[in-house]
């Protein structure tokens, strides 16, 4: 049995960068995740979206690997969105207090448009 | 299922990478045959994936096993059907009333970013009862339909 993540990166903006999951993100899915999330910082994007349109389980543990993300960007004045989240992994963004840092989408569109600055 | 009927599984699953995933396909066979609904099960899921990597992580138990029971029940006159899962190691136990909340400021501003479990669970699920002792660990956790 094997639930291996896979992340594919998009980068429609030189600050922006959308990275959509595929899979369980426990502690090897929450690396996958922070590995391309940390070369993207390097590379100058301080603004990402997660879509986790195909992810439908999560733990605590890769949910803590998405904290230490948040976390450098904050610290780099960045910001970080996730959409199209499962309601029971949006719940538990809101139980963690994730969603206090982070905004939550239902789409895409909506959520690139408020890292452009477009939206508040 | 027109009435209410009890129905238990249980399952041993190794101490072992993922494990937990294949503890969830009996929630949602059991939460299925129930008439559950779909985010309510998904809830039960998140709650049995917490519990065994809590077992996985901090019990170490002698056995490397963790036994689940899954238990489908009604209470007469109460909250009606439920499906209860157990989770338990028989690993060195906890001081429950010791955990400490986890908070989201404090989190960001420390290299501790983990502990996150038991508030899950606890939010999830509607009752929630944890037996510790130096024999183990066992979860007790349910969910009305």
């Amino acid at each position: 049995m094997s639930e291996t993540l896979k992340v594919v990166v998009d980068r429609p903006d030189v600050n922006v960068a959308v990275l959509r999951t595929d899979g369980y993100i426990n502690n090897t899915g929450g690396e996958e995740i922070a590995k391309e999330a940390y070369a993207l910082l390097g590379s100058g994007v301080n603004r990402l979206l997660l879509d986790l349109e195909k992810t439908k389980i999560v733990n605590s543990i890769g949910i803590s690997i998405l904290i230490e993300i948040l976390e450098k960007l904050l610290d780099q004045g960045g910001k970080l969105a996730f959409c199209r989240l499962t309601p029971t992994i949006e719940k538990t963004f809101q139980i963690m207090g994730l969603a206090q840092y982070a905004r939550i989408f239902s789409a895409p569109e909506p959520a690139l448009a408020w890292l452009r600055g477009e939206t508040e | 299922m027109s009435s209410v009927e009890r129905r238990e599984v249980h399952m041993t699953i190794p101490v072992a990478p993922e494990m937990e995933i294949a503890a969830t396909a009996q929630v949602s066979a059991l939460g299925e045959w129930m008439e559950m609904g779909r985010d309510k099960i998904d809830e039960v899921k998140m709650a049995v994936v917490e519990a065994c990597i809590n077992a996985f992580e901090h019990s170490a138990t002698p056995d490397r096993k963790v036994e689940l029971a899954f238990r489908v029940g009604a209470e007469e006159g109460g909250r009606g059907a439920y499906l209860e899962v157990d989770v338990t190691d028989a690993g060195h136990g906890f001081d429950p009333t010791r955990l400490k909340t986890p908070e989201i400021a404090a989190a960001l501003r420390s290299s501790r970013k983990r502990g996150w479990g038991i508030k899950i669970i606890e939010s999830l699920m509607d009752d929630v009862r944890i037996e510790s002792g130096e024999h183990g660990t066992r979860i007790v956790m349910r969910k009305y339909r």
